[in-house]
C-alpha cells in the first residue's frame, strides 16, 4: 500500500496512509502517515467506536492541510487497552510454540506447492 | 516502567522484526525484504480540501454473498475499481495478515472508513467521494505492486477526477 502512495504522489495525486505498522509504512517512505498504536486490523477506530472513527479519519485531514514536507508521521491519541498483551502474542514465538509453528510451516509449504500446481497462484 | 511499555524495547511493535521470527520459527529461511527508500515523492495539495474529490483505497477485497471462502483457498487477488455508492456491505479481509486474536473486522468502517467520509461530504469538509473506490491486494512481489497494481490505481483516480487518495491498510 505504501508503494501505491508512493507511485500516486510521484504522479500528482496527494495521498495520506492510516495505518499500524509504523516501521513497515516508515521504511518504505510516504508522504504523509496518521499512526494509531492499535493490534492490527483497525486502521481508522475500534468497531462500532464511530466518535474515532470520525476523529481518526480527521486526522488525515488535517495531515493533508498541515504537512510540508514528506515522511510527515502523525500518531492519533487512541490506545488500545490497558494492556500490553497483543504487542506480545501477535506472530509470538517461544519455546512453548516453536515446535508447533515448525510443523505449520511444513503443512504451509506442502499446501502452497499444491496450490501452484492447481494453478491458484497469481500470475507473475 | 509501566504495566504496558518496557522501555528496554521500542514503544510500538516492530512488524518488520515480528514476521522475520515468525516465518523463520516456520522454516522459511529467506526473510523478507522490506521495501525501503531514502527520499519520498511529494504532491502538494492542489486544492482545498472541501473543493477536493477524494478516493479511498483499501487491501481488503470484494466478496460474493454471505458465506466466507476458506482463506487458504482464497485466489490471489487483483486490483479491483468498485461503486462507493451503495457502500459495500462488507468486504473479506481474512486472508490479509491482521490481528485476529486480538480483535475483528466486522465493522468496515473500523477498516474502511466509508461512512466516516460520507459524513465529511454531508458536513463540507470535503467536497465528494471518488465515484469508485479502489482494491489493491497486498502482494509479495513488490514488482508486481509497482509495475501492474499501482499504474492500475492510478489510472483508475485520473478516470474519477481524485484530487486525494486515503489510503488504509489493514
Amino acid at each position: 500500500m505504501s508503494l501505491v502512495s508512493r507511485h500516486l504522489e510521484a504522479n500528482g495525486i496527494p495521498t495520506v496512509i492510516l495505518g499500524s505498522a509504523r516501521d513497515i509504512v516508515e521504511q518504505c517512505g510516504v508522504a504523509r502517515f496518521v499512526f494509531t498504536d492499535f493490534p492490527l486490523g483497525n486502521p481508522t477506530g475500534k468497531p462500532y467506536d464511530s466518535e474515532m472513527q470520525r476523529a481518526i479519519v480527521a486526522y488525515g485531514f488535517d495531515v493533508l492541510e498541515s504537512a510540508r514536507f514528506p515522511r510527515t508521521t502523525v500518531q492519533t491519541p487512541f490506545t488500545w487497552d490497558d494492556s500490553a498483551w497483543w504487542r506480545d502474542n501477535y506472530m509470538r514465538v517461544d519455546d512453548t510454540n516453536r515446535e508447533l509453528l515448525r510443523r505449520a510451516g511444513e503443512l504451509r509449504r506442502r499446501q502452497q506447492s499444491r496450490r501452484k500446481v492447481e494453478g491458484h497462484a497469481r500470475a507473475t | 516502567m509501566d504495566d504496558v511499555h518496557d522501555p528496554a524495547h521500542r514503544m510500538f511493535v516492530s512488524y518488520i522484526d515480528k514476521s522475520r521470527e515468525y516465518y523463520l520459527a516456520h522454516g522459511y529461511g529467506n526473510p523478507y525484504r522490506w521495501a525501503h527508500h531514502e527520499d519520498a515523492p511529494w504532491a502538494p495539495l492542489a486544492k482545498p480540501l472541501a473543493e477536493s474529490r477524494v478516493a479511498l483505497i483499501t487491501t481488503a477485497s470484494l466478496i460474493e454473498g454471505d458465506t466466507d471462502p476458506d482463506p487458504d483457498r482464497v485466489p490471489a487477488g487483483e486490483p479491483y475499481a468498485s461503486p462507493v455508492e451503495p457502500p459495500p456491505a462488507r468486504l473479506y479481509t481474512q486472508h490479509r495478515s491482521w490481528d485476529k486474536d486480538a480483535t475483528h473486522t466486522e465493522d468496515l468502517d473500523s477498516f474502511f472508513p466509508i461512512h466516516r467520509l460520507q459524513e465529511f461530504v454531508a458536513d463540507g469538509r470535503i467536497a465528494e467521494l471518488s465515484p469508485r473506490f479502489y482494491g489493491v491486494p497486498t502482494d509479495y512481489s513488490q514488482r508486481r505492486t509497482v509495475e501492474l497494481d499501482a499504474p492500475r490505481v492510478l489510472d483508475w483516480c485520473r478516470e474519477d477526477g481524485v484530487d486525494i487518495a486515503m489510503l488504509v491498510p489493514l
